[in-house]
């Protein structure tokens, strides 16, 4: 029954889902967190500037951002990315790049909605104790910030790796593009798509069920 | 201005912030400077490559306004259709009998932790095996399959959510005084949690408007994102152009959604008229640990 299984490499496709989602998740975890200190700082500029970088990169389709990656920046301006002529890699490197410009919005989003759980309150009575303003950061505000952002984190990594399935637009052989190439092959239709909704729950499922907990455990009671 | 995170500034604040934006802005002037140098070298800031969107309705009539078209219709059928199919599966994972809980919250987490872009994929399989759709209407058919299946779970969860975030005195009211079950939910608890909703649902909307992108992407289906490709054929491969274009309709209609939703929970915030909390979707998301936030 699964003997067509052995012509397609499904072990390597979901290996690059998983790079592609560990790759932009570090990477959107950088960006979104210098984001979101620049949305929250004191410096108007850079306010303004992280607002419209959230407001404009989040309402655009990330299929949109990720073809545009391909045919603009790298066809047409002719960017690599270090990739070379090997157009493997460069696709990779730009799906990855499309899905890191796209996600830091949501995770400056995250951050910033841990921070202001935190009452204006616990600032103002850390100050009034005489502790400093690295202090006050670091003892009282961030410790329940981040506290309060690992839920939300973890509802925008569960959603980086289904996004990963847009790299397909752009041939990234990852998982969606194989599953398209073996029911194009195969007459197997819903045999192919149980399992590949089977490794999708296996690499979502678990990721919401345990930060969830961790979430929940290290969540400040209010 | 004071924050929880600093406090009113005094001089020396003052004058840090003054020496960050100035280098800060040295930067964005780098940046920019580079991104149109490098669009020049290559021509790409050549009138003849921008022109058919600023002289003439012809891109708008022939590629932009029939791809928007399409974007809207798939979007409009799938809020349509998901939005009864995710209540009845939010009040149906609310049941008090286990055979119907269960398997309504299977359905739902199943659905939701499964890409869009793989249920487009196999609806489009699935109509072309088992079904007589004409080949022109199946890629319409497989986006609005494929956004209805995801939608209306997390539609789901977002009703269910909002009858959550009721009080429990406003159900054990409702029975105290002699209601049945239909009616507790049907005449006292959903009309209250339909307004603490609908922030959240216009959020979604959002998400479905963005998703029909992947339609044209990959099941030919021709909208708004298609019609970019098509038109950047057509005019001499201005790319650039015809997607900075396309981006910014996009960015138009979902930011106009974006800010009609925060207004509404704004509003909803401030009338207070009913007794449940109001549900940003950012609320949602936090409600149940396991869920697949709006992205």
């Amino acid at each position: 029954m699964f003997d067509f299984l052995q012509d397609y490499d499904l072990a390597g496709a979901v290996w690059t889902t998983v790079q592609l989602a560990v790759l932009s998740a570090v990477g959107s975890l950088i960006w979104g967190t210098m984001l979101a200190a620049m949305r929250v700082g004191p410096v108007p500029l850079m306010r303004a500037f992280g607002t419209a970088y959230v407001n404009i990169v989040r309402n655009i389709p990330l299929t949109v951002i990720i073809l545009f990656a391909s045919l603009g920046l790298s066809q047409t301006l002719g960017v690599t990315l270090g990739g070379g002529n090997d157009f493997e890699t460069i696709n990779f490197r730009l799906a990855v790049l499309g899905l890191i410009l796209y996600t830091s919005s949501f995770v400056c989003e995250a951050l910033r909605s841990g921070i202001n759980t935190v009452p204006v309150g616990q600032a103002e009575a850390a100050r009034a104790l005489g502790l400093s303003f690295g202090q006050v950061l670091r003892l009282v505000v961030l410790p329940q910030a981040f506290r309060s952002s690992v839920v939300p984190l973890a509802n925008v990594l569960i959603a980086l790796i289904k996004n990963t399935t847009v790299a397909a637009a752009i041939g990234v052989a990852e998982t969606a593009l194989l599953m398209k190439e073996m029911i194009e092959n195969e007459a197997q239709l819903l045999l192919i798509s149980a399992v590949i909704a089977l490794v999708f729950v296996v690499l979502t499922l678990p990721t919401g069920l345990i930060l969830g907990w961790v979430g929940k455990k290290v969540a400040v009671k209010r | 201005m004071s924050s929880v995170l600093y406090d009113a500034q005094g001089p020396r604040a003052k004058r840090r912030n003054v020496l960050f934006t100035v280098v800060f802005l040295v930067a964005l002037a780098a940046l920019l400077w580079w991104v149109i140098s490098t669009l020049n070298d290559k021509g790409q800031l050549e009138w003849a490559l921008w022109k058919p969107f600023f002289t003439g309705t012809e891109a708008w009539s022939t590629y932009i306004w029939p791809g928007l078209q399409n974007t809207l219709k798939a979007a409009v059928l799938a809020v349509v259709i998901a939005l009864p199919l995710g209540a009845a599966l939010g009040i149906a994972r609310l049941s008090d009998h286990q055979w119907v809980r269960v398997p309504a919250a299977i359905v739902v987490e199943f659905f939701r932790s499964i890409p869009v872009l793989v249920l487009m994929i196999f609806g489009l399989a699935l109509f072309a095996e088992y079904t007589d759709v004409s080949s022109d209407d199946r890629p319409l058919y497989a986006v609005v399959t494929g956004l209805v299946l995801y939608n209306a779970s997390v539609l789901a969860e977002i009703v269910r959510s909002g009858i959550l975030s009721l009080p429990k005195g406003q159900a054990e009211g409702a029975m105290a005084i002699g209601l049945r079950k239909g009616q507790v939910m049907r005449l006292i608890l959903l009309p209250q949690a339909v307004t603490a909703m609908l922030p959240a649902i216009v959020s979604q909307l959002v998400v479905i408007l963005k998703d029909t992108a992947l339609g044209g992407a990959i099941l030919t289906f021709p909208e708004l994102l298609a019609s970019a490709n098509t038109m950047s054929g057509y005019y001499g491969a201005n790319v650039i152009a015809s997607y900075t274009v396309v981006a910014v309709i996009y960015i138009a209609l979902n930011f106009a959604l974006t800010s009609f939703a925060s207004w509404l929970e704004r509003r909803l915030r401030r009338a207070k008229k009913s007794t449940g909390a109001v549900l940003s979707a950012d609320d949602v998301e936090t409600a149940d640990a396991g869920t697949v936030g709006k992205i």
